[in-house]
């Protein structure tokens, strides 16, 4: 059980993280309230989904996101072929180019672990 | 972090800005915002910084990870033991508790700042900061971070260095590449430990360890190493001398290096990327990035 316990610390952080930056836009925007939050999320990022699901709303608790519904966007592993130029889906731990094998390849898609799209409640005029 | 140019936008993420711009009203007043930010960037602000803070006195920073127990404390007492008297060395500890790493380091007569992370997994680059503040830097040449022993975590958080070396140890199984892809492809060396129990370890074969790390797209050099029989030891340490002075080199042309650990985007960027006004933005995906 220890390395779940550890993985929700680590997904704990990263949580703050993103209620802060959260907490930073709806201010910028002089938002009332935070709807939706969308966050892309690919499995060579190191961050789990089911964990980032658990540890959110202790994150949001008191927050401008309080009652934000997350949707996390799971982020499919993209690879670019040097060798040959082809664009294959791989596994994470299989890097490998699907169309010549070889494995020189440059990742495309898949580490993302990024704040795409908020929705806020504003002030209408 | 570079959030003006769009390098952040990927294949998998570019709907979001071309079919609705940056900003667009829904209905009933509610905004969306398109946002594409790395969730670390806080962290990665401040890694930049610190990387900067490095390069300003041409020091090497270098991230050492692996799991507990795989012999990071051990590689840096025999480094010091091999190059102690040829180039300046000091030392982060990082830990959940105590001071023993720390102390051990002493006793080479290296200096050593411990941090203890109480119930962190991690290093992060606000810790490594404040560590930086505590130190004496004059004379050194490589800052050594020695993570949290943790396969996990580690790997998502930039510290500031310029290297990530990932150390395997031949008791843990050779296919620990595949088992931990994220720590494993953020390797710009990877380091077989203990290499002198290979006689008696009839499971663990270092071409294998070799060919799952490749298939994570990986061409990150790998040593065998025995440090505490400092055995085998002139390949890592004809390494890291290279690297010092490739850091000499490229602070002198104010250019630095990341460690190979960022997604794409920020990969692509280093400190002062976030003032920059890209008009067009070339995706080079080496790992010298060099901003003059």
């Amino acid at each position: 059980m220890t390395r779940c316990w550890r993985l929700n610390m680590h997904e704990l952080s990263i949580c703050q993280a993103l209620i802060e930056q959260v907490e930073s836009i709806a201010r910028e925007n002089e938002a009332l309230a935070v709807k939706t939050i969308w966050v892309q999320v690919g499995p060579l990022s190191g961050a789990e989904i089911p964990l980032l699901e658990h540890a959110y709303p202790v994150a949001a608790a008191g927050s401008v996101a309080e009652d934000a519904e997350l949707i996390l966007e799971h982020m499919p592993v993209k690879v670019r072929c040097r060798s040959c130029g082809g664009e294959s889906e791989a596994a994470p731990n299989r890097l490998v180019c699907g169309q010549c094998g070889d494995y020189h390849t440059d990742l495309i898609s898949g580490d993302e672990m990024l704040l795409a799209r908020l929705e806020l409640d504003k002030l209408t005029h | 972090m570079c959030d003006t140019c769009g390098c952040n936008i990927t294949h998998g993420n570019a709907h979001l800005v071309t079919n609705d711009g940056k900003l667009a009203q829904t209905e009933d007043g509610k905004s969306a915002v398109t946002v594409l930010k790395n969730l670390l960037s806080e962290n990665d602000h401040q890694a930049a910084h610190n990387r900067e803070h490095f390069d300003r006195r041409n020091i090497l920073a270098i991230n050492l990870m692996s799991s507990p127990g795989a012999g990071k404390t051990a590689l840096l007492e025999a480094t010091i033991d091999a190059l102690g008297d040829q180039i300046g060395i000091a030392v982060i500890e990082g830990d959940l508790e105590t001071e023993n790493d720390a102390e051990r380091i002493r006793g080479k007569g290296v200096s050593a700042i411990q941090i203890s992370t109480g119930s962190a997994c991690h290093l992060d680059a606000h810790m490594v900061h404040d560590a930086l503040h505590h130190m004496d830097l004059d004379g050194i040449d490589v800052v050594f971070i020695e993570n949290v022993g943790n396969l996990v975590c580690p790997a998502s958080f930039d510290l500031g260095q310029h290297r990530n070396i990932t150390l395997l140890s031949v008791t843990e199984g050779d296919d620990k590449p595949a088992k931990y892809p994220v720590m494993f492809r953020a390797a710009d060396l990877v380091l077989l430990t203990k290499c002198d129990l290979l006689d008696v370890l009839d499971d663990f074969e270092p071409a294998r360890a070799e060919h799952y790390l490749r298939h994570l797209a990986s061409e990150a050099p790998l040593f065998n190493i025995a440090a505490r029989r400092s055995i085998d030891i002139d390949e890592w340490t004809d390494w890291l001398i290279n690297e010092i002075n490739a850091q000499r080199d490229r602070a002198e042309r104010h250019e630095t290096l990341r460690p190979n650990i960022q997604p794409e985007g920020a990969a692509l960027h280093t400190a002062s990327a976030h003032e920059h006004e890209h008009g067009q933005h070339h995706h080079d995906h080496g790992h010298d990035h060099k901003h003059s």
